[in-house]
This record gives C-alpha cells, structure tokens and sequence, in this order.
C-alpha cells in the first residue's frame, strides 16, 4: 500500500556525527556486501573492473570543504543513505503499492517482487537514497538491514545495521528516534542534531550531529620570534644577495 | 533531469492523440463509417503508441497492471486508470460512429473528458514533484493541456480554434519558462540546506563518493539542455508554435496542412526534450552540480 500508514510510535533510525566521520567508506563497503547477498535483488556493478566502473549502492559518503568567513576551511565527510522519512513521498507516488513505510518500526522498504522500475520514487526523493539497480530493473534502498536488526541468528551485538557495526569510528548510532529516552535521541537532543533539506517536509526520522566547531589555535611558540624568516625589507647581506641574483641574466624581479 | 526518449515520444504523441480524441468525443467534427474509422485510427495510434513508448523505459515492463491497483495517491496510476476508461469509453463512441452512423453523444462528451483527464493526470506526475521546483508550478498542467487540444485541433484540421490555441500556447510557454527560470532559487533549497552546514560557512563539493558515475547522475544531472537554452527556446516557439499558425493562416491547401502538423510534431519533441533536460532535481546540489 502506497498510503503512509499513521505515524508508527517506534521509528527506527541513524544518528551520523559529522563531528566524528573520518570519511573511510568502510560504512559503504559493509553495506553494499551484506545487502547484495541479503535481503533482495543483489546489488550489481556494471563494468566493475572497465573504463566506466558504475554500480548500485544503498549508502555512499560525499566530502564537502565548508568556508567559514573568518579561519580555515573544513573538510566534512558525509555518508548519505535513505532518511526513513515520516512523511515519505517516495512511497506515495508508487503506482503499484511496491514501495510502502512499515507500521511497525517506520522502516521505508520495496517489495522487489511489484516494482516495475518506473524511476519515480527516485525522483521524488530529495536525497537521492534510492537507486534502481541497472541489471535486476528494480528500485534498490537501504532497509535499515532489516534481516540482521530482528536475526535472532546473530549474535546480540550484529544486531544493527552493517554500517553501524563496521564504522571504526563510532560515527554512526542506530536506534528508535521515536523514543526520546533512547541513547540516540538524547544524543540528538544533547549535539543538537538536525535534519536535512527540513524545507521538503519529508520529516525525515535520520538526524545527522553537526561537526563541534575547530579550537583556536593562538600564536603560543615562544621562540617563533628568534626563527623570523629571511628578510624581506632588503636590507644586509641577504638584500645585497637578492639585489646582486636578481640584475644578472634571468635573474627573478 | 534526464530526457528519456520513450518518456519524450509518450507525452508529445500521447498528448496529440488524446487531443485529438477530444475534439472528437466533443463532436467538433463527426466523421462515420470508413473516414470515423481513419479518424478514430490515427488518435488511437498515437495515444496508443505513446502509451506504449511510455512502458519501454520501465525495469519490469510486463508488471505494468499493477500500476493501476494505488490510484489513491499515486498520479502516475490514477493516469493509467484515467487512459483506459478514456480509450475504452472513445472506442464505444467511435464504434458507433464506424458501424452504425450513430453519434452517442453523452458517451462523446464522457470520452472527451477523460481524455483530457489523462492529459492532466500526466501533467500531475511532474507538478507534484517538490523535488524539481521548475515542474511544481500551476504552468506545468496548464501547458500540457494547452498543447494537447492545440496539437489535437491541429490534427481535427480546426483552423481557427487551432490557431488561437496555439498563440496562447505559445504565449503559456514564455511565461513557464520565465517563471521557472527562478523557481530552483525560489524553493529554499541549497548545498546549505542539503548539508546542514550553513551555519559554519559556504558549503563547496569537495569530493564525490565514486570516481565514476552512477544511476542518480545519470538520472538527475543534465547540464547539456541548459548550455543551449536560448536556442531551443526559439527552435520551439518557432517549430511548435510560430510556423503551423502562418501556415494555417495561408490559403488552406493539404500540403501547408500537413506540413503544419509536422512542424508543431517537431516543435513539441524539442520542448519536451527541454522539459525534461533544463529540469533540475535538488539532489544534484550533493554532487555541486545541477
């Protein structure tokens, strides 16, 4: 059913701290191996080892340089996968009922087996988290690794998404954002976590924790004053030096 | 966003035979016997064949039934419930009008609502896309509409409701243009907000996440149609517009006719390949690009 169900108490989710990825893709390598051999249609890669490598992935990681006015610029890892938003117009423009948002935990899933692979859940997407698979013809997401998350085959701890349970450095947390008692929702509430493009009201349930702002650095070396570098007023024997170099031939003005 | 052959032809041919089919459900011309049967023929084929077009650019073409079953909140599937009672309702009228000379009037008139129906319903796949802010606009059904009863006079051989229609057409589309010109930046949406990282600085791509491409670029990312912008404009006004209406507006002979006909079929393609082309999805603002 193509109808958002009514808002589900339980909405699981991740948490992204942008203040703590390192930008590695272990995130994007453990997500694409565990779901092209899991839940689905495989996640096919076209001319993998060719001149135009290219290939379904369900989460991938973008770095942006932010510029402030004043200081350095920062560099800003950002993985990006499907938000599970709560007002989801991926699943809304479905004509078939394939694409739907799970009552139970909010979860936005395909059902492979009615997708036509028109496209059009992609397009209404915001944040490019869906991909329609160039060989099986099918719209391919992130399923929050909904077939490790309830395993009971698993150990306790792999209980989580594969993206979470891989990243060496604790920078993605999953968890019901629904719950504000949650590790992951007093998180949000203590880093101030945010949503993105919140002026699409898709009321996404994923929060991303901004980057803690850059220490300053004072002028602190104390003998940064005995090492000033060369000249520069032309005086003394460097400035005789560079007067001398620069009049001969091919000599730098 | 990227122009999609199949989807470029299903909505200039569609388009023209649903037009068409209006004006023959509105009983503007009444054709029986063997001319309603060529009459009827050439909609058929062309809201037909675009249909058909239509289906080639899905992943699992021979699943398509399903997308009549969630017509309460998806466009895309009330229009293929609004085509088959359009195309269904019309073959009755034309039916009648083929075997037995008879004009059902009601069941015309019913046909040619639907028809128009389709046309709209279409239109509503792209204006409901918030994601493309040049689409969401009220000029997006009003343009698909206005082409398709311009388009189907055209082909109904209505001159002056052909000519009319399509100086307004024309007008419609420089104001869509000029309107959707400023919409991205009018929707609020930027790398800032993409991001979330405005309130630090100026955000820049730095990085992509692949050293290739991939199906969202591919998809979304087309920067071809905006770099010859004002020359397909012109093309379009002049091809889909401009020349049919001289053309009609001549001395009435078969060959300015049809060749009115070709020259808007020309005209339409290229201002649906812009449609599409000049769109820009807010998902390329991750990549730096649109």
């Amino acid at each position: 059913m193509t109808q958002l169900p009514p808002l589900s108490a339980k909405k699981l989710g991740l948490v992204i701290d942008l203040d703590t990825c390192v930008g590695c893709h272990a995130c994007v390598v453990s997500c694409k191996g565990w779901n092209t051999e899991n839940y689905g249609a495989p996640l096919s890669d076209q001319q993998a080892y060719g001149a135009n490598p290219s290939g379904t992935f369900l989460n991938r990681v973008h770095s942006f340089e932010v510029q402030p006015e004043q200081g350095e610029a920062q560099l800003i890892h950002f993985p990006k996968s499907c938000l599970h938003c709560e007002d989801a117009p991926c699943v809304t423009v479905c004509p078939t009922g394939a694409s739907y948002k799970r009552t139970e935990d909010g979860i936005v899933l395909v059902n492979e087996s009615d997708c036509i692979g028109c496209g059009l859940c992609a397009w209404a997407c915001p944040y490019g988290a869906r991909e329609l698979d160039a060989k099986e013809g099918v719209m391919k997401k992130c399923t929050l690794c909904v077939d490790r998350i309830y395993n009971e085959n698993l150990p306790e701890e792999d209980r989580q998404p594969a993206c979470v349970r891989t990243c060496p450095a604790g920078a993605r947390h999953f968890g019901d954002l629904g719950d504000e008692n949650s590790d992951v929702s007093q998180l949000v509430a203590e880093r101030g976590g945010f949503d993105l493009m919140p002026e699409q009201g898709t009321k996404p349930v994923n929060k991303y924790l901004p980057p803690r702002p850059k220490d300053e650095m004072p002028e602190f070396d104390v003998l940064a004053p005995y090492l000033e570098p060369v000249a520069q007023d032309g005086k003394g024997f460097v400035g005789w030096l560079d007067k001398a170099l620069s009049a001969m031939p091919g000599g730098a003005k | 966003m990227h122009p999609a052959n199949s989807v470029i032809l299903f909505n200039t041919f569609s388009g023209l035979g649903f037009g068409l089919l209006f004006w023959l459900g509105m009983g503007v011309i009444v054709p029986t016997g063997t001319s309603a049967f060529i009459w009827f023929a050439i909609a058929y084929l062309f809201a037909v064949g675009g249909l058909i077009a239509s289906t080639f650019h899905l992943g699992h073409p021979e699943r398509a039934i399903k997308a009549f079953s969630q017509w309460k909140t998806s466009w895309l599937s009330r229009e293929g419930v609004c085509a088959v009672f359009a195309l269904i309702v019309m073959a009755i009228y034309g039916a009648g009008l083929v075997f037995a000379g008879a004009r059902l009037g009601i069941t015309g008139f019913i046909g040619a609502i639907a028809s128009l129906g389709v046309v709209f319903t279409t239109s509503m796949i792209y204006t409901q896309m918030k994601t493309v802010p040049r689409w969401r606009h009220w000029t997006t059904p009003a343009m698909y509409l206005m082409l398709s009863l311009g388009g189907g006079a055209l082909l109904a051989g209505q001159i002056k409701i052909a000519a009319v229609l399509l100086i307004a057409g024309g007008i419609l589309q420089m104001f869509a243009w000029g309107s959707g010109d400023t919409r991205f930046k009018a929707s609020g949406t930027t790398m800032e907000s993409a991001t979330g990282l405005g309130h630090i600085g100026t955000v820049r791509a730095f990085e992509p996440p692949h050293t290739g491409t991939n199906y969202l670029m591919r998809e979304f990312i087309h920067q071809v149609g905006r770099k010859h912008v004002e020359k397909l404009r012109i093309i379009t006004i002049g091809l889909a517009f401009l020349l049919p209406v001289v053309l009609l507006i001549l001395p009435f002979s078969h060959v300015f006719a049809a060749l009115a006909v070709v020259s808007h079929i020309a005209g339409v393609l290229t201002l649906r390949w812009l449609f599409f082309a000049q769109a820009e999805h807010v998902v390329g603002l991750y990549y730096g690009k649109r």
